[in-house]
C-alpha cells in the first residue's frame, strides 16, 4: 500500500525495507489470527475492577483532587446553576466559553456565557474561563477525562483559558484506570484528554510547580 | 562551566571512563544529580508502595511489550491502516537521516519557517533541530526542561527530566539572559511563570508543530502523549500541521493496553499516580486540532536490536527513566558522561546497540551490575543480563590480541586446572613481595599496582596475600574436627 | 534442625587466595552445628569474572568443572553471594549453550543444593542463633547480588541480631552498591571510587568498629578505602563474626 505523496514524499521503498528487516529479525512473517490469540494470552492479574464502596470512591476522588490544588464542590442536579454562580463569583470571572451541547439549565444569570463556534486561538485567549462537562473521572489518580462530544467540546477551549470549571457526574466516577479505559473503548478514536489537577512541572530542582501552560485554576462540581 | 556545548553524539563522544572522570569534578552537577534522583526515587517508592498489584502490572507490561516486538510488522501495518483511515498520513524512514529529510520536507510543505516542539527523545537522538536550523527552520522547544537546555546551549542528561543537572540559580541565569528578564526572581514559580509568558505567544502563533509519541495505538490508529506541563496539549491542538515522529518501537497493540502503560509510566517516571495531562487523538478531526497530521515511523537501527535475541528486550523500554534514578553510577556521573541522549542503565544498553557496537563500546562496562535498574524497570528489562551480553560482543569484536584478552585467556587456563591454580597462587605471593609495605601492626599492604590493575590502588589499599591459602590450611589439618 | 549433614565447601577462588580466614570460619561454624565439612580439592573458580567481563568462552568450561567437583555433595555452601548468583542466574543457560544434555540435567539437579552461607543457615537449617559471641559495634552492608539476585532479605541481619554481645547499627542506604562490581573497580576506577566514598562515609557515620557483609569482594573494596584513609575501621565477613565464640574472639 503506497503512502500518500505530500510535499513530494514517497516512503514506500523505506516501508518495504523496514518491514522486511522486522520479518528477518523475527524469523518469520506474522499471521493475523495468531497475533490476536497471542494477545489474548497476555497475563493480566492486576486489579481491573473496583474494590472500594461508591462513597469511598467519591471521597478518594475528592482527596486526590485536593492534593492537586483543585477545588471540589458537591451538589445535586437542582443546585448546579447556583453552585456555578457561587464559584464564578468567588473567582471573579464573568466571560466564560462553553461547548455546544452544555445543559442551559446549568447556566446562572449574570454571567457572559459564550457558546464556542470554532473561534481562533487568540480569541479564546480573551475568555476568563471555560466550563465543560466530562466523560469520566478516576478516583485513585484524581484524573478527569474529556472527549470531543456535546457538553465537552473541542480540546482548545479547555486548554487556552486560565480557569476551568468542570462538571463530574457521580455515576461517571470509577475507581481504577482499567475501568476508565474500558469506558472509553467504544469512542476511543475521539480526541481525548486526561487531566489530573492543574498543569505542573517538576523540572526545576524537582519542586512541583503549578501552572506552566494549561488552566492554572480548576474547580470541580461533583454532581449527584 | 557547561561541558556539553557540542551535540551528544556517540560517534564522537569520549569513552565513558574519560567522560566520567571530567564530570566527577563538577561538584555542582553532582549535587544537583544526587538531589534530583533522590527526590524522584522517594516519590516513586511511595506511589509504587501504594499498589498491591505492582508486580502483576510489571509482568503484564513486560508481556505486552514482548508481544509487540514479536509481532512488530503486524502492528505497524495495522497502525498505518487505521491512522490513514482517520485522515493521518504515515511515512516510513529507514534511518535518522531519512527521517530528518521527511520532517524537513513536511515542515516546508506546511508553509512555516518555525516549528514548536514537544520534548521528544527520538528527535534528540537524531539531532533534528540542527538539521531544521540548517534548512532555515527555527525550532522552539516548549517543554520547560528542553527550553532550559536549548536556551543554555546544552544537552539533555536524563530521559524524563533533561535539565536535572541544573539548579534554579543556573536556570535563572539562562532565562535572565535569553528572555531578557534582568529582574527575574529566583523561586521556581518565578521561573515557570517566565517560561509560560515566553512560550504562550508562540503557542498562539506558530502554525506547525513537531512531536514525538509515547504510544502509537495499532488497534485504533490513535497516538497517545503523556506529559506534565500542557505544552504538549498546546502543540498537539493549536497548530495547522502536526508532525509526529516515533521510533517503530512505540507501537502498542490495543487501546486496552493503555490501562497497563498509564499506570506503569507515571509512577515510574515522575513518581506520580498520574501525570497532569494525557492526550489521545486519532488522525484528523474536523474542527478539533491540526488539519494536517503526519506520522513518521523511524527504524534507525531498532531492527538491528530486534534481530539480537538477547538484546531485543532493550526495545521494550517505555522511556520512564526510573533506571537512571536508581543507578548508583548515574548518581555520581550524571547523564552527559554517557555521551548519548540515552544515558544511565538504558543508555548503556540502547546506545551501543543503536550504534551496532561500532561506537559506545565502553558503555556496557559503565555499570557495577548491581541490578537496581532491573528492580525498578516497569517492564522488567533485565538490564544486567543485556550488559553482560553486550560485553561479550565487545570482547569478540576486539579480538584476542590485546592485553586484557591475553590476561583473561591466561586466567581462564589457570582456572581449568587445580595444579595451575595453585601455582598461580604461589606466583602471586612471590610477585607481590616488592610491592608490600608493612603497617604498624606488621601487616602488609600494597599501595601501588602496575598496569591494568593500577585503577585499584588509585584510592584503595590492597592487603597482602595471606601466607597460606585456605586449601593449604585444609590439607594440613585433614578433615578432623576443631 | 538437621544435624550430621555432609556439607561440601566451595571456597571460591578469591576467598581461597585472599580470605582463607573466611573459609576457616565457615568450617568452624558448620562443625559447631554438628555437620561434617568436605573440600573437593579440584575446585577453582565459578567463572564470574570472565562471564561478567564478556569473556564467555573462557567461563563455559568452569560449569562442567564445578559439576564434576560437587555432583555428589549433599549440600554445597559458598561464602560468597555473587558466586552463587553467578551459578543460579547463568549456569543453566551456559549449559544450554554448551549443548551437553547430561550437563544440562546435572546443573538443574545440583543447583537447588547450592547455598550461599547465610542462606544455608537461615533457609536450609532454619537457624538464627548459631552460638556466636562478638562484643563489637558492627554495621551490615547488603551486597547487591545477595540482596537482589539471591533474595537474602533480612536473613543476614537476623543472624547478626542473634550474636551475643553485638552492637548492631543500621547503615544509611544499606542497599546502595559499594562500587566494586568486579572489573568495574579497575576499568572505571574513578566512578568506583566515588561510589565507594559514599559507602565509607555511611560506614563511618555509624560509629561502627567493623563493617560486615556476605561478600569479601565488597569488603575488600570497602576495606581498601577504610585503610587508605587510616580510619581505624575494619571489615569482617559475616562468617567470621558467626564463628567467634566466647573462647576466642576473632
Amino acid at each position: 500500500m503506497a503512502t500518500e505523496v505530500n510535499g513530494g514524499i514517497d516512503s514506500s521503498v523505506a516501508r518495504t525495507e523496514v518491514l522486511r528487516r522486522i520479518r528477518a529479525a523475527n524469523g518469520r512473517p506474522v499471521e493475523g489470527a495468531n497475533v490476536a490469540e497471542q494477545w489474548s494470552g497476555i497475563q493480566r492479574e492486576y486489579q481491573r475492577s473496583a474494590t472500594r464502596s461508591r462513597e469511598e470512591i467519591l471521597d478518594l476522588l475528592e482527596d486526590r483532587l485536593h492534593d492537586y490544588d483543585a477545588n471540589v464542590v458537591r451538589t445535586d442536579e437542582s443546585g448546579i446553576a447556583a453552585t456555578v454562580a457561587k464559584l464564578l463569583t468567588e473567582r471573579g470571572r464573568r466571560k466564560i466559553v462553553i461547548p455546544p451541547g452544555l445543559n442551559p439549565a446549568w447556566l446562572p444569570e449574570g454571567f457572559d456565557f459564550v457558546v464556542d463556534e470554532g473561534a481562533p486561538s487568540a480569541e479564546l485567549d480573551g475568555f476568563e474561563g471555560v466550563m465543560t462537562a466530562s466523560t469520566s473521572a478516576i478516583a485513585i489518580t484524581g484524573s478527569v477525562i474529556l472527549q470531543n462530544v456535546p457538553g465537552q467540546g473541542r480540546r482548545a477551549i479547555s486548554l487556552i483559558p486560565d480557569y476551568h470549571l468542570c462538571f463530574v457526574r457521580v455515576e461517571d466516577v470509577v475507581e481504577t484506570v482499567p475501568e476508565a479505559i474500558a469506558g472509553l473503548k467504544e469512542r476511543s478514536i475521539l480526541p481525548t484528554t486526561f487531566f489530573a489537577g492543574p498543569s505542573a512541572t517538576a523540572d526545576i530542582e524537582m519542586t512541583r510547580i503549578k501552572g506552566v501552560h494549561g488552566p492554572r485554576f480548576l474547580d470541580i462540581i461533583l454532581v449527584g | 562551566m557547561n561541558p556539553a556545548t557540542t551535540v551528544l553524539d556517540p560517534k564522537t563522544s569520549p569513552t565513558f571512563p574519560m567522560a566520567a572522570r571530567a564530570t566527577l569534578e563538577d561538584t555542582q552537577l553532582r549535587k544537583n544529580v544526587r538531589h534530583a534522583t533522590e527526590v524522584i526515587q522517594n516519590k516513586r517508592a511511595r506511589v509504587v508502595g501504594e499498589m498491591p498489584d505492582w508486580q502483576q502490572l510489571r509482568e503484564s507490561g513486560r508481556q505486552i511489550r514482548q508481544h509487540t516486538m514479536d509481532n512488530l510488522d503486524f502492528y505497524l501495518e495495522e497502525f498505518e491502516r487505521n491512522c490513514t483511515r482517520a485522515g493521518g498520513q504515515v511515512h516510513w524512514a529507514r534511518d535518522g537521516e531519512e527521517a530528518k529529510r521527511i520532517v524537513t520536507a513536511l515542515v516546508k510543505a506546511s508553509g512555516s519557517s518555525e516549528v514548536i516542539k514537544i520534548k521528544s527523545m527520538t528527535t534528540e537522538e537524531i539531532h533534528l533541530n540542527l538539521t531544521l536550523e540548517a534548512a532555515g527552520i527555527r525550532a522552539y522547544e516548549t517543554d520547560l526542561a528542553e527550553l532550559i537546555i536549548q536556551l543554555g546551549n546544552d544537552q539533555p542528561s536524563h530521559i524524563v527530566v533533561p535539565a536535572l543537572h541544573k539548579n534554579r540559580q543556573q536556570i535563572r541565569e539562562i532565562f535572565q539572559r535569553e528572555m531578557n528578564l534582568p529582574e527575574l526572581g529566583e523561586k521556581p514559580q518565578d521561573l515557570a511563570d517566565a517560561a509560560r509568558k515566553f512560550l504562550r505567544e508562540k503557542f498562539l502563533r506558530v502554525k506547525t508543530a513537531v512531536s514525538g509519541a509515547n504510544y502509537l495505538i495499532a488497534e485504533t490508529g490513535g497516538v497517545c502523549i503523556v506529559e506534565s506541563e500542557g505544552n504538549g496539549r498546546m502543540c498537539l491542538t493549536l497548530p495547522d500541521t502536526l508532525i509526529t515522529i516515533a521510533g517503530i518501537d512505540k507501537v502498542l497493540p490495543r487501546f486496552e493496553d493503555l490501562e497497563v502503560m498509564l499506570q506503569l509510566l507515571p509512577r515510574s517516571a515522575t513518581g506520580e499516580r498520574m501525570n497532569p495531562y494525557n492526550s489521545i487523538w486519532t488522525g484528523v478531526r474536523e474542527g478539533d486540532g491540526p488539519k494536517n497530521f503526519h506520522v513518521v515511523l523511524m527504524d534507525n537501527a531498532r531492527t538491528e536490536v530486534l534481530a539480537d535475541s538477547e538484546g531485543r528486550q532493550t526495545l521494550n523500554c517505555i522511556r520512564c527513566g526510573a533506571c537512571q534514578n536508581a543507578c548508583p553510577v548515574y548518581r555520581q556521573t550524571g547523564g552527559h558522561a554517557y555521551g548519548s541522549v540515552y544515558a544511565g542503565p538504558i543508555g548503556a544498553i540502547l546506545t551501543p546497540q543503536l550504534q551496532q557496537l561500532h561506537h559506545a563500546q565502553t558503555l556496557p562496562y559503565a555499570s557495577s551490575l548491581c541490578g537496581a535498574c532491573y528492580e525498578v524497570c516497569p517492564v522488567k528489562i533485565n538490564i544486567p543480563e543485556v550488559l553482560i551480553h553486550l560485553r561479550n560482543k565487545v570482547v569478540q569484536q576486539k579480538g584476542p590480541l590485546n592485553p586484557e584478552a591475553l590476561a583473561m585467556k591466561t586466567a581462564g587456563a589457570i582456572f581449568r586446572s587445580e595444579s595451575r591454580f595453585r601455582a598461580a597462587q604461589r606466583l602471586g605471593r612471590f610477585a607481590e613481595t616488592p610491592l608490600i609495605r608493612r603497617d604498624g601492626n606488621g601487616d602488609g599492604w600494597i599501595g601501588w599496582l602496575p598496569g591494568l590493575l593500577g585503577g585499584w590502588t588509585q584510592v584503595r589499599d590492597l592487603k597482602e596475600m595471606p601466607k597460606e591459602t585456605f586449601r593449604e590450611w585444609w590439607e594440613k589439618r585433614g578433615s578432623r574436627g576443631n | 534442625m538437621e544435624v550430621g549433614l555432609r556439607v561440601s565447601l566451595f571456597i571460591t577462588c578469591y576467598n581461597d587466595t585472599l580470605f582463607p580466614e573466611t573459609g576457616k570460619a565457615v568450617v568452624r561454624v558448620l562443625e559447631r552445628l554438628g555437620h561434617t565439612v568436605e573440600f573437593p580439592a579440584g575446585q577453582t573458580c565459578c567463572g564470574q569474572m570472565h562471564w561478567n567481563t564478556g569473556y564467555q568462552a573462557e567461563a563455559l568450561p568452569l560449569v562442567g568443572r564445578f559439576v564434576e567437583q560437587f555432583r555428589h555433595a549433599e549440600a554445597v555452601v559458598v561464602p560468597s553471594s555473587s558466586c552463587v548468583a553467578m551459578m543460579r542466574d547463568h549456569y543453566p543457560k551456559m549449559a544450554e549453550e554448551i549443548g551437553d544434555r547430561k550437563l544440562i540435567s546435572e546443573v538443574a539437579e545440583l543447583l537447588p543444593r547450592v547455598y550461599e552461607f547465610s542462606e544455608f543457615l537461615t533457609k536450609r537449617l532454619g537457624l538464627e542463633d548459631v552460638g556466636a559471641y562478638y562484643p563489637h559495634r558492627v554495621t551490615y552492608h547488603a551486597s547487591c547480588h545477595g540482596l537482589r539476585n539471591l533474595g537474602l532479605g533480612d536473613g543476614p541481619l537476623r543472624l547478626l541480631r542473634s550474636v551475643k554481645g553485638i552492637d548492631l547499627v543500621e547503615i544509611e542506604s544499606m542497599e546502595q552498591c559499594c562500587g566494586f562490581g568486579g572489573t568495574f573497580a579497575v576499568k572505571n576506577a574513578d566512578v568506583s571510587s566515588a561510589m565507594l566514598a559514599e559507602k565509607t562515609t555511611a560506614v563511618l557515620n555509624t560509629g561502627a568498629e567493623a563493617c560486615t557483609a556476605c561478600d569479601n569482594s565488597c569488603l575488600m573494596h570497602i576495606q581498601g578505602a577504610l585503610h587508605r584513609q587510616r580510619t581505624g575501621v575494619r571489615t569482617v565477613h559475616l562468617a567470621e563474626i558467626l564463628a567467634s565464640g566466647e573462647e576466642g574472639v576473632l
